[in-house]
């Protein structure tokens, strides 16, 4: 774990806007479908089933009329350095590729004892407690060729869509191309929003936008203060949710600019981007 | 009916009574065993436990009967290393004892990993940063060192003492023991420590997260300490347990005092080292994670009351007893005691794995709290019974009480 990855080529993250997103889901559909997400007849019961991409609906606490909603988008946050959940697995099974920043999981390998589950404080990987598809129900023709269904009793999590790293390798082999595009790797949460609250990309390459905006003062990450050294970047103008990424003893955060959208409606004038 | 096979000079209950007293144990076994068989055949859905709480009652058992088993391995570094001739009338039940907390938590162990096949991918992929892997290691060797200290007290049975051959061997392998007791004493340390540095290194939780020296972080050096201090508190309660259930005494007070006054001085060290533990804790984890000591005793079932127990009631009070000589020597202050400890052992154990994950982490999660299934019981109670039976069939059939027969002349 010593090894770091700041030297890596690339280092792909993720920037997710919470003020554009709308609480849709389509994020968390578009990744079940592309990562063939197991799914059960009964999805109730939110302690066991699987959400690679999971939202959570947060408020600032308030009575009405100041009462505010948002949603809070959480993928893997492929951690860097030295992911909790990493150097915790009994079988190697789970490694931090260096050169892209991708925290991967093996699922043949891995023996399902779950010590990674309880060591990531996102509740980012999930266990497959029941076999993945229903038999004879047709549901293997929905199935994504590129990426492969896990069995039971294996831990998964959020891979940033892989596969499609790899599709834009081989496109980029091709056509005889040494580096891939912006937007050429992209994972299907950032394509499906329809809000486009997601940026994917390179937070190595300068010229990429998801580099721009994690400078940016709204950027913040969930539970920074632990030293996770998260890879996926939230922005906010609002306080009230930049105060939700982490924990804080009071008098310890300090506002950046300590304005609500209830009390003006200055988050949608223009300029906010240039703050 | 099984009279020759019985121990020389003894006496033991009728073969019925003795069938009989196993049948609860056999029903425990029942229960397990289907359990186990749910758990294997139809997965892991069998039981309560969920994406929150990955580890949950199977490991708790684990580490309380692997840090409660504990007195295999310090009363064998006593008796043969530190050579504590007293101790050699409670060696073999300890032994005993610890086989059956260690096989017991391996078997659980192989039902509680989601893919049991694969098992043995921890030891051929294994990845040396993980301290379960570690664990993995030092258990399963650890274990091969007990069934070969186990060797030679089966030997000793009448019947197969008649074997001129196993006789010989049984002896030999008693002579080299030391050697045995010495690795299993190296093994056992670096697994106690490892499974307490297991949450110490998960710094991302901040309720089981715990500084350090250099790779172990404080955890490490606890559960070794916790587990050497209640290790021979267990062995004490089962050995009385037996002396309760044969009606007759069978273990000499001078090595029950002494295992009493050693486990009293650990317990003693470590509650003091548990202290600064906890304010070493209170004061820099806690805090640098943005948190305060009660913010995790906010919610659900899991109170400070389970701190306040395992520290004053189940730690500080039986050191107390256990150090006083006239208090100790009381036979009901003494089990009161070695009671109390073990199940502050246990209750430090819980507080890492059941509350450690039953607190978010993130600020706008939920708290849970979980309650096990009637299978992840089953499985549970199948090592109790397994216990039960092994150690009541060892005692009926092996001279493991040295002493019996010097306290209990047979009169005729």
């Amino acid at each position: 774990m010593k090894k770091s990855n700041d030297h890596g080529k690339y280092k792909y993250g993720m920037v997710i806007d919470i003020d554009k997103c709308t609480g849709c889901g389509t994020c968390m559909v578009a990744c079940a479908a592309e990562n063939n997400v197991a799914v059960r007849a009964d999805q109730s019961d939110k302690e066991r089933t699987i959400t690679w991409m999971r939202l959570y609906k947060i408020s600032n606490g308030k009575e009405f009329p100041h009462t505010e909603v948002s949603y809070f988008p959480r993928p893997c946050m492929h951690c860097d350095h030295h992911p909790p959940c990493v150097s915790v697995c009994v079988a190697t099974a789970t490694k931090l590729d260096f050169n892209t920043g991708i925290v991967s999981q093996i699922y043949t390998r891995c023996i399902g004892c779950r010590y990674c589950q309880a060591a990531c404080p996102y509740g980012a990987r999930y266990f497959n407690w029941w076999d993945v598809f229903p038999q004879d129900k047709g549901m293997d023709r929905y199935l994504t060729p590129e990426v492969s269904p896990r069995m039971r009793g294996v831990v998964e999590k959020c891979t940033f869509c892989h596969q499609r790293l790899m599709g834009a390798k081989t496109l980029a082999y091709a056509e005889d191309r040494q580096e891939i595009e912006e937007g050429e790797y992209v994972t299907a949460c950032t394509e499906a929003c329809p809000a486009q609250a997601i940026t994917f990309g390179d937070l190595n390459n300068p010229e990429h936008e998801v580099s721009k905006l994690i400078k940016h003062p709204f950027t913040f990450r969930l539970l920074e203060r632990i030293g996770t050294d998260p890879k996926v970047y939230y922005h906010s103008s609002r306080d009230w949710i930049r105060k939700l990424g982490d924990n804080f003893l009071p008098g310890e955060y300090t506002p950046v600019v300590n304005k609500t959208w209830a009390e003006e409606e200055w988050s949608t004038k223009p300029g906010r981007d240039e703050f | 009916m099984d009279s020759p096979l019985l121990p020389h000079g003894v006496k033991r209950c009728s073969t019925w009574a003795f069938f009989f007293w196993t049948l609860p144990w056999l029903a425990l076994l029942a229960w397990g065993g289907l359990s186990a068989f749910l758990c294997l055949w139809k997965g892991l859905n069998q039981t309560n436990m969920s994406n929150i709480f990955a580890f949950a009652l199977w490991i708790v058992f684990d580490l309380a009967i692997i840090a409660l088993g504990a007195g295999a391995f310090f009363t064998g570094f006593l008796t043969y290393v530190m050579g504590q001739k007293e101790l050699k009338n409670i060696i073999k039940p300890a032994v005993i004892i610890g086989f059956i907390c260690y096989s017991g938590a391996i078997a659980m162990l192989g039902i509680d990993i989601g893919q049991p096949i694969r098992g043995w991918f921890i030891f051929w992929h294994a990845n040396i940063h993980s301290m379960l892997v570690e664990v993995s290691f030092c258990i399963t060797a650890y274990l091969m060192v007990l069934a070969i200290e186990f060797i030679p007290i089966i030997l000793e049975n009448r019947k197969l003492e008649e074997i001129k051959e196993l006789r010989i061997f049984g002896h030999n392998l008693h002579e080299i023991m030391a050697v045995f007791a010495a690795t299993g004493t190296f093994l056992s340390f670096f697994h106690q420590g490892s499974l307490g540095g297991m949450f110490g290194v998960m710094y991302a939780r901040p309720f089981a997260a715990r500084e350090g020296f250099y790779i172990w972080p404080w955890t490490f050096f606890l559960f070794v300490l916790s587990a050497i201090a209640c290790g021979p508190c267990f062995t004490i309660l089962c050995t009385k347990l037996t002396e309760f259930f044969a009606r007759k005494k069978l273990v000499p007070d001078s090595a029950i005092q002494l295992l009493a006054k050693i486990s009293a001085w650990l317990l003693s060290f470590y509650m003091v080292l548990k202290i600064f533990d906890y304010l070493g804790w209170m004061y820099g984890i806690v805090p640098r994670s943005g948190l305060t000591f009660e913010s995790f005793f906010r919610e659900g079932p899991y109170g400070v009351y389970l701190v306040v127990a395992e520290m004053i009631f189940c730690g500080i009070l039986p050191a107390i007893i256990l150090m006083t000589p006239k208090a100790r020597q009381n036979q009901g202050l003494l089990i009161t005691a070695c009671l109390l400890n073990c199940t502050g052992i246990v209750l430090n154990r819980f507080l890492f794995i059941i509350v450690t994950l039953a607190i978010p982490v993130m600020p706008f999660d939920r708290f849970w709290s979980y309650l096990p299934t009637w299978q992840e019981w089953g499985i549970g109670m199948a090592v109790v019974g397994y216990g039960f039976l092994l150690f009541s069939a060892a005692y009926r059939y092996l001279p493991i009480f040295p002493k019996e027969r010097e306290l209990n002349p047979i009169t005729e």
